[in-house]
Formats: structure tokens, C-alpha cells, sequence
């Protein structure tokens, strides 16, 4: 499924976070937004998903969820929003007890996806056990469990320490690469944009507007070999030349909010 | 053979030089406590009290001694007035409590969930809160007469209110991101109140609960007081008028061990509910 954001404007009052946005997110890709702080990432993924309206303009989608869907956009969050008064299991099924799913079915869709994310062991443990690693992929396992036909991930690494940022991406490269997940990926890291992305959009600091679109050509799988380093560093210093400026200036706003 | 570079002047090697030993400093300031002390201390206490009634520095009229007190209760139990008596204010507290806290919860979610009962109710509540509820008894006893309803109804009047005001802060500190993220997953509007707000507020419920429960134990024994035949308040202020402070000391004891059988079924409330923090 396609997600197509149709010349999007957002405004909170006196500040204007994002101007005229137009992009299609296409099927099974992974779209990177990357863009100075406060530049209106989280607003336009909020956008994107219908848990923001937008001041001006639309969001479409186009073509058919894949088979067994039941909540076509969905998040992936920052700080991962899980009840600590439901287990690791409780929490992945409360996005499915509000559909028509036999409770054996349920468990089953559980099951399978606590077995993909490495959570099995944990599926009576509570949030508060658990490492945010371990959180956060039960927040991934909560979102893989309806079967989205886009992901949307507002800076899903950004609250782990180094080395659990590099195991989750590892994981989440695997699990995009088997199901074919189409995911909008928001992060301030470029070292993720590059590994994860199919196209980087580089957003202009507030008002957000399109700065570039980056195509990184080397298929994901194959970042990691040696001969690709020097288009990937190419690409890498590409990223850093748009965002620098942007970025200082960003830096020096006074803020409003 | 090179000059010697030049280097920075390097403190004395430590060899040499007495070592001293870095001392724990921290200490102090972790108060934790104990359960076989508090038991030791009151056995002291009620030694020397005691002591200071068999002696005579305690004359009985003014602080009977704790046999005697002992001796009062047992009297009450056997002659069955105790077990009245308790059972009068036990049912009073009861029903109070239960109709003012279930009102209350009811008003607090609202006014936590809803703009309109929020901006009408807000208001209403901060006006009525600080009316100390016993000075509505004589009115309550107009409306409903001298027995049990004036009374049940004070109590629950009593509860009411601060019940709607840590209601109301306990649904609204419910976090934003973990209604919004229900909302993202289409869970229905019924289903977040009962996943999500309900469980979310219950910290805060169970804190209205302890503080609605002392109220109403106030409330209570100043209804008794003021208007009743039977009930703990009334015991104690009858053996007051008669200057049996055995019975009344009995009946401030019985009070205490009331709150504190409250507080005890509190406590497991707490454990058994928010066993996930
Ligand atoms: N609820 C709100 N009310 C008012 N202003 C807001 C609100 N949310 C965001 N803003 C402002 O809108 C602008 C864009 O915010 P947004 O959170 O989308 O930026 P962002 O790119 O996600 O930033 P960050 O990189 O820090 O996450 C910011 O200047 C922010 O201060
Ligand atoms: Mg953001």
C-alpha cells in the first residue's frame, strides 16, 4: 500500500511546524525523515498516521493493506507508550482484543510474534522488568502483531544506549527484509538513515518544508560489505552537508513552544 | 646520546609516602523500619502506664488504668452492647463511604474525561469542598430526620467531595502518550476508560480511598455525637457524661483498631491491585 501525503501544511497556533509537504511513501520501502530538531518530523509522521489534523491538506493511501491487516497505519514510539500494569504478552494483545479474532487466534498471532522479536522468554514479565531494549521490542512485537501496511517510527532507538540501538537495527533490518514491511522512519541519527533507508527525505528547519530527497542505491542487505564504504560515506557526508546548517541555525532559534 | 625531552614536573612517585585509608562517609539519612521493635515499644508503653495507674500518679477518673480499660471492653463484649454498638457504626460508615466514594468516582472520571462536566463541575466542587460537611447534619436531620439516613448521608457528603477532587487528578494525570497510542491502534473509546484510564488512575483512586476513609471515621463519630442512641460516638460521649473513663478510653481504642482494620484491608487493596509497580 501506498501512504501519499498531499501538499501538507501544520500549524500549532502562532508556530508554524510544517509547509506544504508532498510525498509518497511507496510500497515496501523504507522512507527515512531526518531534519533538524523541531523541524516537524513527529508532526508530519503524526499526520501521516490520522492521530494529527493536518491546518491544509490530505493524506491518501493507495492500494490494497496486505492480507490479514487490522490496523493499517501503525506507530512504533520514541518512549514506547506500554501499559506497566499489563505483562509483555498483555501488552502486544491489546492491540488485538478489540477485533473479531477467535481468542485461540489471538494467541496464536501473539505467540508468533514474541517468537520473532526474542520476547518469548518475557511474555509474563512486566515493563518495569525489563531493559528498554526488551521494551522496545515489545512496543516493534505490539505493532508487527496487526499486520500494518505502514510502520511509522518516531525515533525509535533514540531512548537506548549504543550497542542495544545496534543489536534492535540489526533486527528490525531482518524482520523489514522478511515481511516486506513498507515504514516511515524518523531519527536525528545518520548512521541509521544510511542503514536503514531506501530514500532519505532531509526536511528544512521549521517550517518544515522538502529539502531534498536522497536515494541511497545500495540494496540493504548489502551495506555492510566493503565495497559499498565509500558510496555509503559519500552518501553519509551528502546528509550531514544538507543538515549542518539547517541544524546550527535551528540550534540558535529562540524557542516558542 | 639525545637530550632528555623535556617533561612536565611530575609529583613525588607515591612510594614511599605514608597511604592513608579513605573512610566511608555516606552513612545515615536511610531510615527503614523494623517489626519486632514497634511490638517491644508498645509493650513499654503499656507497661509503664501500667505501672504509673497501680502506683496512683495516674488517678483512674482522669486515665483509667489498661487492665481497667481491658476490663471495660470485656464487659461490653459479654453483655453484647460492644458488638451493637459497633455493628450501628460499622453499617453507617459503610453505607457513607460507599454511596459518597461511588458518586465521587463517577463525578471525577467525568469531570477527568469530559470538557463540559470538567468546566461546570470544577467550579461547583472548589466552592463546596471546604464546607466542613458535619455543619450540614442539622439541615440533613430536616431533611431526613434524626435516624440513620442524616447520618449515612453526612458521611457521604463528606466523602463526596474530596473523593471527585482525587478522581478527577488521578484521571487526568493518566499519561497522554498511552491514551494516544490506544488511539492509534483503534481501540474503542470504552475499552481505553476500562484498559488504560481506570488502571492508570488507580494509584491515585486508592490514595483517595485512604484519605475518604479517615474523613469518614471523623464523620462518623461527630454524627454519633451529636445525634444518636447507639454507635461508637455516642458510647463515648455517654460514658463521658458519666464519668466512666474506663468505657470511654474503651471506646477510643475500639476506634483505633476500626482505622486500623480500614487501613489494613487498604493495604492489600494496594498490593493486589498495583502489584505491576
Ligand atoms: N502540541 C504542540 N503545541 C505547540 N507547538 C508544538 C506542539 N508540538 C510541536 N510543536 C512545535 O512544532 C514544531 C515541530 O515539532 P515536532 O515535534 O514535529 O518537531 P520534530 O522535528 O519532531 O522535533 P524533534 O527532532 O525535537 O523530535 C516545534 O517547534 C515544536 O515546538
Ligand atoms: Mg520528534
Amino acid at each position: 500500500m501506498d501512504l501519499i501525503v498531499e501538499s501538507v501544511s501544520h500549524s500549532y497556533g502562532e508556530v508554524t511546524a510544517l509547509s506544504d509537504v508532498s510525498v509518497t511513501v511507496r510500497d515496501g520501502e523504507t522512507l527515512v525523515l531526518i531534519g533538524p530538531s523541531g523541524c516537524g518530523k513527529s508532526t508530519l509522521l503524526g499526520i501521516m498516521g490520522g492521530v494529527l489534523a493536518p491546518s491544509a491538506g490530505r493524506i491518501l493511501t493507495r492500494g490494497r493493506a496486505p492480507e490479514g491487516c487490522l490496523n493499517p497505519l501503525t506507530y512504533v514510539f520514541q518512549d514506547f507508550a506500554l501499559l506497566p500494569w499489563r505483562t509483555v504478552e498483555g501488552n502486544v494483545m491489546l492491540a488485538l482484543e478489540h477485533h473479531p479474532l477467535s481468542a485461540a487466534e489471538r494467541r496464536r498471532r501473539v505467540a508468533a510474534v514474541l517468537d520473532l522479536t526474542g520476547l518469548t522468554d518475557f511474555a509474563s514479565a512486566f515493563p518495569k522488568q525489563l531493559s528498554g531494549g526488551m521494551r522496545q521490542r515489545v512496543g516493534i512485537a505490539r505493532a508487527i502483531v496487526v499486520r500494518p501496511a505502514v510502520l511509522l517510527l518516531d525515533e525509535p532507538l533514540s531512548a537506548l544506549d549504543a550497542q542495544t540501538r545496534e543489536l534492535l537495527m540489526e533486527e528490525m533490518i531482518a524482520i523489514w527484509t522478511r515481511e516486506r514491511t513498507t515504514s516511515v522512519y524518523v531519527t536525528h541519527n545518520l548512521v541509521e538513515a544510511i542503514r536503514l533507508a531506501d530514500r532519505v527525505l532531509v526536511l528544512s528547519r521549521r517550517p518544515g518544508r522538502i529539502k531534498r530527497m536522497v536515494e541511497i542505491g545500495v540494496p540493504r542487505p548489502e551495506r555492510a560489505a566493503p565495497e559499498h564504504a565509500a558510496e555509503l560515506a559519500r552518501l553519509h557526508d551528502e546528509l550531514w552537508s544538507l543538515i549542518r546548517e539547517e541544524a546550527r541555525l535551528a540550534d540558535r532559534e529562540i524557542q516558542h513552544a | 646520546m639525545p637530550e632528555p625531552v623535556p617533561t612536565r614536573p611530575q609529583a613525588a612517585p607515591p612510594e614511599g609516602e605514608a597511604r592513608q585509608r579513605v573512610l566511608f562517609r555516606a552513612g545515615g539519612f536511610e531510615p527503614s523500619a523494623g517489626r519486632i521493635a514497634p511490638w517491644i515499644a508498645f509493650a513499654f508503653i503499656l507497661a509503664g502506664w501500667q505501672a504509673a495507674s497501680s502506683s496512683g500518679i495516674l488517678p483512674a477518673l482522669f486515665m483509667p488504668s489498661p487492665a481497667a480499660v481491658a476490663a471495660a471492653l470485656w464487659n461490653q463484649v459479654t453483655s453484647g452492647t460492644l458488638l451493637m454498638n459497633i455493628g450501628y457504626s460499622v453499617e453507617r460508615i459503610v453505607w457513607g463511604w460507599l454511596i459518597g466514594s461511588s458518586l465521587g468516582l463517577l463525578l471525577g472520571f467525568a469531570m477527568g474525561m469530559f470538557s463540559l462536566a470538567r468546566s461546570v463541575g470544577l467550579p461547583i466542587v472548589s466552592a463546596l469542598f471546604p464546607v466542613p460537611k458535619i455543619a450540614l447534619l442539622p439541615l440533613l436531620i430536616l431533611w431526613f430526620g434524626i435516624g440513620e439516613p442524616s447520618k449515612i448521608a453526612v458521611i457521604a457528603l463528606g466523602v463526596f467531595f474530596p473523593y471527585i477532587i482525587s478522581t478527577y487528578t488521578a484521571v487526568d494525570g493518566v499519561p497522554r502518550n498511552l491514551i494516544r497510542m490506544a488511539l492509534s491502534f483503534g481501540v474503542p473509546t470504552g475499552a481505553i476508560v476500562r484498559k488504560i484510564v481506570l488502571p492508570g488512575a488507580m494509584p491515585g483512586i486508592l490514595a483517595g480511598f485512604r484519605i475518604t476513609t479517615s474523613i469518614a471515621l471523623i464523620l462518623l463519630v461527630a454524627a454519633e455525637m451529636i445525634g444518636a442512641r447507639y454507635g461508637i460516638g455516642a458510647f463515648i460521649l455517654a460514658a463521658g457524661n458519666l464519668m466512666q473513663t474506663d468505657q470511654l478510653v474503651a471506646g477510643v481504642a475500639l476506634l483505633s483498631i476500626l482505622g486500623l482494620i480500614i487501613a489494613f484491608i487498604l493495604g492489600y487493596l494496594e498490593r493486589w491491585l498495583l502489584r505491576w509497580r
